[in-house]
């Protein structure tokens, strides 16, 4: 894809050591930029993106031509107005939109990395992200924000870096991946690494690629992220294009139409093993575990202000999870609002056009960015 | 602004940690914030209220006091305000105990059903009370324990509650209240404020 010519990225020199023991240094991390950076460099925001997201938040991706994954949240008078703030959004390492990750070309092989690529972890991508404000020369961020897999990004950060953010929205998520989480990854690896074109990780990327599998992965994490009340009020048990069941296995129900059209768009835009190493990451996801079991510690020397959402229909990282972090930070004092907007929407609701939703962040921000710079707060 | 939030107000020492349960659309909040040097937080239950402080930047947790108190740690801020909250909750004991764990010093106000316009309503009309304070009718109201600003010095004494001080608010006009004078006040007072620690 030539369009890769447009994507902006830095060049993380120094070595990064990961979780899993590796190091890695001089590799790309892809980025873009919304809106500008101030004369005193307090109005920057960064955005972590989802399991399938990527910097590109908003207007159109280049790459794919799509609208931005978070084009109803970020841009000019939105929730986060970039007429006001200076958005950064950077691809995780270990993505498919010009970081480094699985699909780069390994140049003695001349071909992708494959699963030669090491496991990485939020931590990881997290490290490699801090990057971006010595890019930038920002002393500090205004905030962190991010919902599912950006949310616990938001909380890692934070952990790592307790002042470089005034503000943290984490936006449904949870601080430690549970059983369910884990075994609907699985489910997803499980579907690509059973694609007979997945070669152990080690297709070419051109001519044979793992898109089967890749397709039902999507369409099994799909269903999760949708509630069953909106998935029925949507299709209920409508037939897709016939008056009648045709007794055989063509998609009968517009609910299975749907589903196949998203499994079929997905594999052109997304990388397999990005796939396998971004869900590998969220499942090793444990802030409590990584503070011996006390989720108050990982915020224990942060000053941040904590600004938490969950949505009434998301069971994938139910209120429930999110209130556990809202308590962490209660038991240690911390700066924390929280809120949990009602919406049939499901998890996925962090991504649509929720007005409650939108309309709270954009508030939200607005006034404390005064607040803080009138030293109320 | 509202008397009674400017009586609170004075109550609080500055530079202090605040904890406002039930804190509605966050005035009580936004007063403090501009007319005095504390840290303030609030807890309240319902989804708009807590958007719209939200929206404003407060700090406030969604959450129902029964419940989410339990969260925060002993003796955790120097005051917590309950204003004309109490006779909303199912347990009113068990909230004031948490209240006193939560907070050094606790801040309760009460809309007063000993005062006199309510004390003839029932006499002489004998209905259920409907006052400025107290708009509901009686298959509506959120009040489920009413009680008069004697009745809440009573349980204090009861349950070994120190009241540090206790102040009448009658419209615009505050006064304070002491044991020689709790009959009288009780008869004038709209709503009583008290100064409570464990």
């Amino acid at each position: 894809m030539s369009n890769f010519d447009k994507i902006k990225s830095i060049t993380i020199k120094q070595p990064l050591k990961l979780d899993c023991g590796k190091e890695i240094s001089n590799f790309p991390l892809a980025y873009e930029t919304y809106g500008n950076l101030n004369e005193k460099k307090d109005n920057a925001i960064l955005v972590f993106h989802a399991l399938t997201g990527d910097q590109f938040a908003s207007g159109q991706n280049p790459v794919t031509n799509k609208e931005g994954w978070w084009n109803y949240a970020v841009g000019p008078g939105k929730a986060f107005d970039t007429q006001k703030f200076f958005v950064i959004c950077a691809n995780v390492i270990g993505g498919c939109m010009g970081s480094y990750g699985p699909g780069t070309i390994d140049p003695k092989i001349n071909k992708p990395i494959g699963t030669n690529f090491p496991v990485i972890t939020i931590n990881d991508m997290v490290n490699a992200q801090h990057y971006l404000l010595d890019h930038f020369k920002i002393e500090r961020l205004f905030a962190v924000a991010g919902g599912s897999m950006g949310g616990m990004q938001v909380l890692q950060f934070v952990s790592n870096f307790p002042n470089k953010a005034k503000v943290a929205l984490p936006i449904a998520c949870t601080a430690s991946h549970s059983a369910q989480n884990i075994a609907f990854n699985e489910l997803g690896r499980q579907a690509i690494m059973s694609d007979t074109n997945w070669k152990d990780g080690l297709y070419d990327g051109k001519t044979s690629n793992p898109d089967k599998g890749l397709a039902v992965a999507r369409m099994a994490a799909h269903i999760t992220y949708l509630s069953k009340k909106g998935l029925q009020e949507k299709f209920g048990r409508n037939l897709q294009e016939r008056s009648d069941l045709k007794f055989g296995f063509d998609a009968d129900f517009q609910i299975e139409s749907y589903l196949r059209y998203q499994g079929s768009v997905f594999v052109d835009r997304f990388d397999a093993n990005s796939y396998l190493y971004i869900t590998r990451a969220m499942d090793y996801f444990d802030l409590t575990k990584q503070h011996g079991g006390n989720l108050s510690k990982a915020f224990k020397e942060s000053k941040t202000k904590f600004f938490i959402i969950s949505f009434t229909s998301d069971w994938l990282y139910p209120t429930s999870e999110n209130k556990d972090i809202v308590i962490a930070l209660n038991a240690i004092g911390a700066d924390v609002g929280f809120v949990e907007i009602k919406t049939d929407k499901g998890h996925d609701s962090f991504l649509l056009d929720v007005p409650d939703f939108l309309s709270t962040i954009k508030n939200y921000l607005s006034a404390t960015y005064i607040n803080i710079n009138e030293r109320r707060i | 602004m509202k008397e009674e939030f400017k009586v609170i107000s004075k109550l609080i020492d500055e530079k202090s940690r605040v904890l406002d349960v039930g804190c509605g659309d966050g005035i009580l909040m936004e007063y403090l914030l501009k007319n005095k040097v504390v840290d303030v937080r609030g807890l309240e239950i319902s989804k708009e209220k807590v958007k719209k402080c939200l929206s404003n930047g407060l700090a406030v947790v969604e959450g129902n006091a029964e419940y989410d108190l339990k969260q925060f740690p002993d003796l955790s801020f120097d005051y917590v305000i309950l204003s004309q909250t109490l006779q909303a909750f199912m347990s009113p004991e068990n909230v004031i105990k948490d209240l006193l764990r939560v907070g050094k010093k606790v801040i309760v106000t009460i809309p007063n059903f000993g005062h006199w316009k309510i004390r003839v309503d029932l006499l002489f009309k004998g209905e259920m009370p409907i006052t400025k304070n107290l708009p509901y009718e009686w298959y509506n109201t959120p009040n489920l324990h009413m009680c008069t600003i004697q009745d809440f010095y009573n349980f204090c004494n009861n349950k070994g509650i120190n009241i540090f001080k206790t102040i009448s608010l009658n419209g615009q006009k505050t006064s304070k209240i002491t044991p020689s004078n709790l009959k009288y006040k009780n008869l004038i007072s709209e709503l009583g404020i008290f100064l409570l620690e464990k």
